[in-house]
Protein backbone atom coordinates (compact mmCIF):
# COMPACT_ATOMS: atom_id res chain seq x y z
CA UNK A 1 0.00 0.00 0.00
CA UNK A 2 2.69 2.48 1.04
CA UNK A 3 4.74 1.20 -1.90
CA UNK A 4 1.91 2.03 -4.29
CA UNK A 5 1.39 5.53 -2.93
CA UNK A 6 5.11 6.29 -3.16
CA UNK A 7 5.36 4.95 -6.70
CA UNK A 8 2.31 6.80 -8.00
CA UNK A 9 3.43 10.05 -6.41
CA UNK A 10 6.88 9.91 -7.98
CA UNK A 11 5.58 8.63 -11.32
CA UNK A 12 3.05 11.47 -11.59
CA UNK A 13 5.74 13.98 -10.62
CA UNK A 14 8.12 12.58 -13.24
CA UNK A 15 5.55 12.58 -16.05
CA UNK A 16 4.23 16.07 -15.30
CA UNK A 17 7.67 17.60 -15.10
CA UNK A 18 8.77 15.76 -18.26
CA UNK A 19 5.83 17.29 -20.14
CA UNK A 20 6.76 20.71 -18.78
CA UNK A 21 10.39 20.23 -19.87
CA UNK A 22 9.26 19.67 -23.43
CA UNK A 23 6.64 22.44 -23.57
CA UNK A 24 8.15 25.38 -21.65
CA UNK A 25 9.22 28.40 -23.67
CA UNK A 26 11.98 29.50 -21.32
CA UNK A 27 15.08 27.29 -21.31
CA UNK A 28 15.85 27.96 -17.64
CA UNK A 29 12.39 26.75 -16.60
CA UNK A 30 12.90 23.64 -18.71
CA UNK A 31 16.15 22.94 -16.89
CA UNK A 32 14.50 23.34 -13.48
CA UNK A 33 11.71 20.94 -14.44
CA UNK A 34 14.28 18.48 -15.78
CA UNK A 35 15.88 18.50 -12.33
CA UNK A 36 12.47 17.70 -10.82
CA UNK A 37 11.96 14.84 -13.28
CA UNK A 38 15.38 13.39 -12.48
CA UNK A 39 14.79 13.62 -8.73
CA UNK A 40 11.41 11.90 -9.12
CA UNK A 41 13.17 9.11 -11.03
CA UNK A 42 15.63 8.89 -8.16
CA UNK A 43 12.66 8.37 -5.84
CA UNK A 44 11.48 5.50 -8.04
CA UNK A 45 14.98 3.98 -7.86
CA UNK A 46 14.75 4.14 -4.07
CA UNK A 47 11.37 2.44 -4.18
CA UNK A 48 13.01 -0.33 -6.26
CA UNK A 49 15.70 -0.89 -3.59
CA UNK A 50 18.49 0.58 -5.71
CA UNK A 51 20.03 2.78 -3.02
CA UNK A 52 23.39 3.19 -4.73
CA UNK A 53 21.79 4.29 -7.99
CA UNK A 54 19.57 6.70 -6.06
CA UNK A 55 22.62 8.47 -4.67
CA UNK A 56 24.41 8.37 -8.03
CA UNK A 57 21.33 9.86 -9.71
CA UNK A 58 21.03 12.70 -7.19
CA UNK A 59 24.73 13.58 -7.09
CA UNK A 60 25.74 12.97 -10.69
CA UNK A 61 22.60 13.68 -12.70
CA UNK A 62 20.69 16.26 -10.72
CA UNK A 63 23.91 17.71 -9.34
CA UNK A 64 26.63 17.46 -11.95
CA UNK A 65 25.02 17.26 -15.37
CA UNK A 66 22.32 19.80 -14.59
CA UNK A 67 24.90 22.29 -13.28
CA UNK A 68 26.64 21.89 -16.64
CA UNK A 69 23.36 22.58 -18.46
CA UNK A 70 22.46 25.63 -16.37
CA UNK A 71 26.01 26.94 -16.75
CA UNK A 72 25.81 26.75 -20.54
CA UNK A 73 22.33 28.31 -20.54
CA UNK A 74 23.63 31.23 -18.48
CA UNK A 75 26.63 31.54 -20.80
CA UNK A 76 24.59 31.83 -23.99
CA UNK A 77 21.18 32.89 -22.77
CA UNK A 78 19.47 34.95 -25.43
CA UNK A 79 16.50 37.18 -24.84
CA UNK A 80 15.96 36.90 -28.58
CA UNK A 81 15.25 33.18 -28.38
CA UNK A 82 12.21 33.85 -26.15
CA UNK A 83 10.46 35.60 -29.02
CA UNK A 84 11.18 32.99 -31.66
CA UNK A 85 8.86 30.20 -32.70
CA UNK A 86 9.67 27.33 -30.35
CA UNK A 87 8.29 24.36 -32.27
CA UNK A 88 9.19 23.31 -35.80
CA UNK A 89 6.74 22.01 -38.38
CA UNK A 90 7.29 18.35 -37.55
CA UNK A 91 4.30 18.12 -35.21
CA UNK A 92 2.89 15.29 -37.36
CA UNK A 93 6.00 13.24 -36.61
CA UNK A 94 5.49 13.75 -32.89
CA UNK A 95 1.83 12.86 -33.23
CA UNK A 96 2.74 9.70 -35.16
CA UNK A 97 5.24 8.75 -32.48
CA UNK A 98 2.68 9.24 -29.73
CA UNK A 99 0.09 7.19 -31.64
CA UNK A 100 2.50 4.31 -32.27
CA UNK A 101 3.53 4.18 -28.64
CA UNK A 102 -0.10 4.44 -27.52
CA UNK A 103 -0.98 1.49 -29.75
CA UNK A 104 1.90 -0.43 -28.24
CA UNK A 105 0.57 0.34 -24.77
CA UNK A 106 -2.91 -0.92 -25.60
CA UNK A 107 -1.47 -4.01 -27.27
CA UNK A 108 0.74 -4.71 -24.30
CA UNK A 109 -2.20 -4.45 -21.92
CA UNK A 110 -4.55 -6.54 -24.00
CA UNK A 111 -2.24 -9.30 -25.22
CA UNK A 112 0.87 -9.15 -23.12
CA UNK A 113 -0.42 -9.57 -19.62
CA UNK A 114 -2.02 -12.94 -20.25
CA UNK A 115 0.76 -14.39 -22.39
CA UNK A 116 3.99 -13.21 -20.83
CA UNK A 117 4.67 -14.21 -17.27
CA UNK A 118 7.73 -12.96 -15.44
CA UNK A 119 7.15 -14.99 -12.30
CA UNK A 120 7.12 -13.70 -8.77
CA UNK A 121 9.54 -10.86 -7.93
CA UNK A 122 12.63 -11.62 -5.91
CA UNK A 123 12.46 -10.95 -2.17
CA UNK A 124 13.35 -7.37 -1.21
CA UNK A 125 16.44 -8.59 0.62
CA UNK A 126 17.98 -9.97 -2.61
CA UNK A 127 19.58 -6.61 -3.38
CA UNK A 128 20.39 -5.84 0.22
CA UNK A 129 23.93 -4.41 0.49
CA UNK A 130 23.28 -2.44 -2.68
CA UNK A 131 26.69 -0.79 -3.04
CA UNK A 132 28.55 -4.02 -2.36
CA UNK A 133 26.58 -5.97 -4.95
CA UNK A 134 26.97 -3.29 -7.60
CA UNK A 135 30.69 -3.17 -6.89
CA UNK A 136 31.00 -6.92 -7.25
CA UNK A 137 29.21 -6.86 -10.60
CA UNK A 138 31.06 -3.79 -11.85
CA UNK A 139 34.56 -4.95 -10.92
CA UNK A 140 33.99 -8.64 -11.59
CA UNK A 141 32.06 -9.55 -14.67
CA UNK A 142 31.95 -6.07 -16.23
CA UNK A 143 35.54 -5.05 -15.64
CA UNK A 144 36.32 -4.46 -19.34
CA UNK A 145 33.21 -2.33 -20.05
CA UNK A 146 34.06 -0.35 -16.93
CA UNK A 147 37.53 0.45 -18.26
CA UNK A 148 36.10 1.29 -21.68
CA UNK A 149 33.68 3.68 -19.97
CA UNK A 150 36.62 5.44 -18.35
CA UNK A 151 38.29 5.81 -21.75
CA UNK A 152 34.98 7.20 -23.07
CA UNK A 153 35.01 9.81 -20.30
CA UNK A 154 38.58 10.75 -21.18
CA UNK A 155 37.66 11.16 -24.84
CA UNK A 156 34.61 13.24 -23.91
CA UNK A 157 36.77 15.47 -21.71
CA UNK A 158 39.26 16.08 -24.50
CA UNK A 159 36.40 16.68 -26.94
CA UNK A 160 34.75 19.22 -24.66
CA UNK A 161 38.04 21.09 -24.17
CA UNK A 162 38.68 21.18 -27.92
CA UNK A 163 35.13 22.34 -28.64
CA UNK A 164 35.36 25.21 -26.16
CA UNK A 165 38.55 26.61 -27.71
CA UNK A 166 38.57 30.21 -28.88
CA UNK A 167 38.92 29.45 -32.58
CA UNK A 168 37.55 26.32 -34.14
CA UNK B 1 7.28 -4.00 -5.67
CA UNK B 2 4.37 -3.28 -8.00
CA UNK B 3 3.76 -5.47 -11.06
CA UNK B 4 6.53 -5.03 -13.62
CA UNK B 5 4.33 -3.61 -16.38
CA UNK B 6 3.58 -0.52 -14.31
CA UNK B 7 7.26 0.40 -14.41
CA UNK B 8 7.46 -0.44 -18.11
CA UNK B 9 4.52 1.88 -18.84
CA UNK B 10 6.08 4.70 -16.86
CA UNK B 11 9.34 4.31 -18.70
CA UNK B 12 7.55 4.09 -22.06
CA UNK B 13 5.64 7.30 -21.36
CA UNK B 14 8.75 9.20 -20.28
CA UNK B 15 10.66 7.90 -23.32
CA UNK B 16 7.88 9.04 -25.67
CA UNK B 17 7.74 12.49 -24.13
CA UNK B 18 11.50 12.79 -24.61
CA UNK B 19 11.30 11.57 -28.21
CA UNK B 20 8.50 14.03 -29.02
CA UNK B 21 10.66 16.78 -27.54
CA UNK B 22 13.56 15.75 -29.78
CA UNK B 23 11.52 15.81 -32.99
CA UNK B 24 9.39 18.90 -32.35
CA UNK B 25 11.51 21.45 -30.49
CA UNK B 26 13.80 23.93 -32.24
CA UNK B 27 16.03 24.96 -29.36
CA UNK B 28 19.15 22.77 -29.31
CA UNK B 29 19.58 22.87 -25.54
CA UNK B 30 16.03 21.57 -25.03
CA UNK B 31 16.71 18.81 -27.57
CA UNK B 32 19.71 17.75 -25.46
CA UNK B 33 17.56 17.81 -22.32
CA UNK B 34 14.97 15.61 -24.05
CA UNK B 35 17.72 13.11 -24.85
CA UNK B 36 18.61 13.07 -21.15
CA UNK B 37 14.96 12.33 -20.39
CA UNK B 38 15.00 9.37 -22.79
CA UNK B 39 18.18 7.92 -21.26
CA UNK B 40 16.63 8.31 -17.85
CA UNK B 41 13.51 6.41 -18.92
CA UNK B 42 15.69 3.51 -20.05
CA UNK B 43 17.31 3.45 -16.63
CA UNK B 44 13.93 2.92 -14.97
CA UNK B 45 13.45 -0.17 -17.14
CA UNK B 46 16.81 -1.63 -16.22
CA UNK B 47 16.40 -1.04 -12.51
CA UNK B 48 12.87 -2.46 -12.47
CA UNK B 49 13.98 -5.70 -14.15
CA UNK B 50 16.96 -5.87 -11.84
CA UNK B 51 14.59 -5.71 -8.88
CA UNK B 52 12.37 -8.38 -10.45
CA UNK B 53 15.20 -10.83 -11.05
CA UNK B 54 17.04 -9.99 -7.86
CA UNK B 55 20.48 -9.39 -9.35
CA UNK B 56 22.51 -6.20 -9.48
CA UNK B 57 23.56 -6.43 -13.13
CA UNK B 58 20.89 -3.98 -14.26
CA UNK B 59 22.29 -1.47 -11.81
CA UNK B 60 25.71 -1.81 -13.44
CA UNK B 61 24.19 -1.15 -16.85
CA UNK B 62 22.31 1.85 -15.48
CA UNK B 63 25.63 3.21 -14.20
CA UNK B 64 27.11 2.79 -17.69
CA UNK B 65 24.17 4.69 -19.16
CA UNK B 66 24.64 7.52 -16.66
CA UNK B 67 28.34 7.67 -17.62
CA UNK B 68 27.31 7.84 -21.25
CA UNK B 69 24.83 10.64 -20.53
CA UNK B 70 27.54 12.63 -18.77
CA UNK B 71 29.95 12.25 -21.69
CA UNK B 72 27.23 13.12 -24.19
CA UNK B 73 26.19 16.22 -22.23
CA UNK B 74 29.78 17.46 -22.02
CA UNK B 75 30.51 17.03 -25.73
CA UNK B 76 27.06 18.21 -26.82
CA UNK B 77 27.20 21.38 -24.78
CA UNK B 78 30.71 22.04 -26.10
CA UNK B 79 29.39 21.73 -29.63
CA UNK B 80 26.52 24.08 -28.79
CA UNK B 81 28.92 26.71 -27.42
CA UNK B 82 31.13 26.47 -30.51
CA UNK B 83 28.11 26.68 -32.80
CA UNK B 84 26.69 29.66 -30.96
CA UNK B 85 30.01 31.48 -31.17
CA UNK B 86 30.10 31.04 -34.95
CA UNK B 87 26.45 31.47 -35.97
CA UNK B 88 24.80 33.43 -33.12
CA UNK B 89 21.79 31.14 -32.97
CA UNK B 90 20.46 28.22 -30.97
CA UNK B 91 17.89 26.93 -33.43
CA UNK B 92 18.34 23.36 -34.53
CA UNK B 93 16.92 23.85 -38.03
CA UNK B 94 19.59 26.43 -38.79
CA UNK B 95 22.31 23.86 -38.19
CA UNK B 96 22.53 22.99 -41.89
CA UNK B 97 26.21 23.50 -42.71
CA UNK B 98 26.62 19.89 -43.79
CA UNK B 99 23.34 19.66 -45.68
CA UNK B 100 23.36 19.75 -49.45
Amino acid sequence: MVDQVIFHFFAALAVISAVLVVTRRNVVQSAIFLITALLATAGIFLQLHAEFLFIVQVILYAGGIMVLFVFVIMLINLDVSLHQVQFNRQWWLGLLLALVVGAQLVLAIVIGESKVSFGAPAPPTALEPSTQLVGHVLFGEYMLPFEIASILLLVAMIGAVVMAKKKI
Amino acid sequence: MLPIHVYLFLSLILFTIGAIGVVTRRNVIIILMSIELMLNAVNINLVAFSRLVGSAEGHAFAIFIITDAAAEAAVGLGIIIAFFRNRETLLGDEMDLMKW
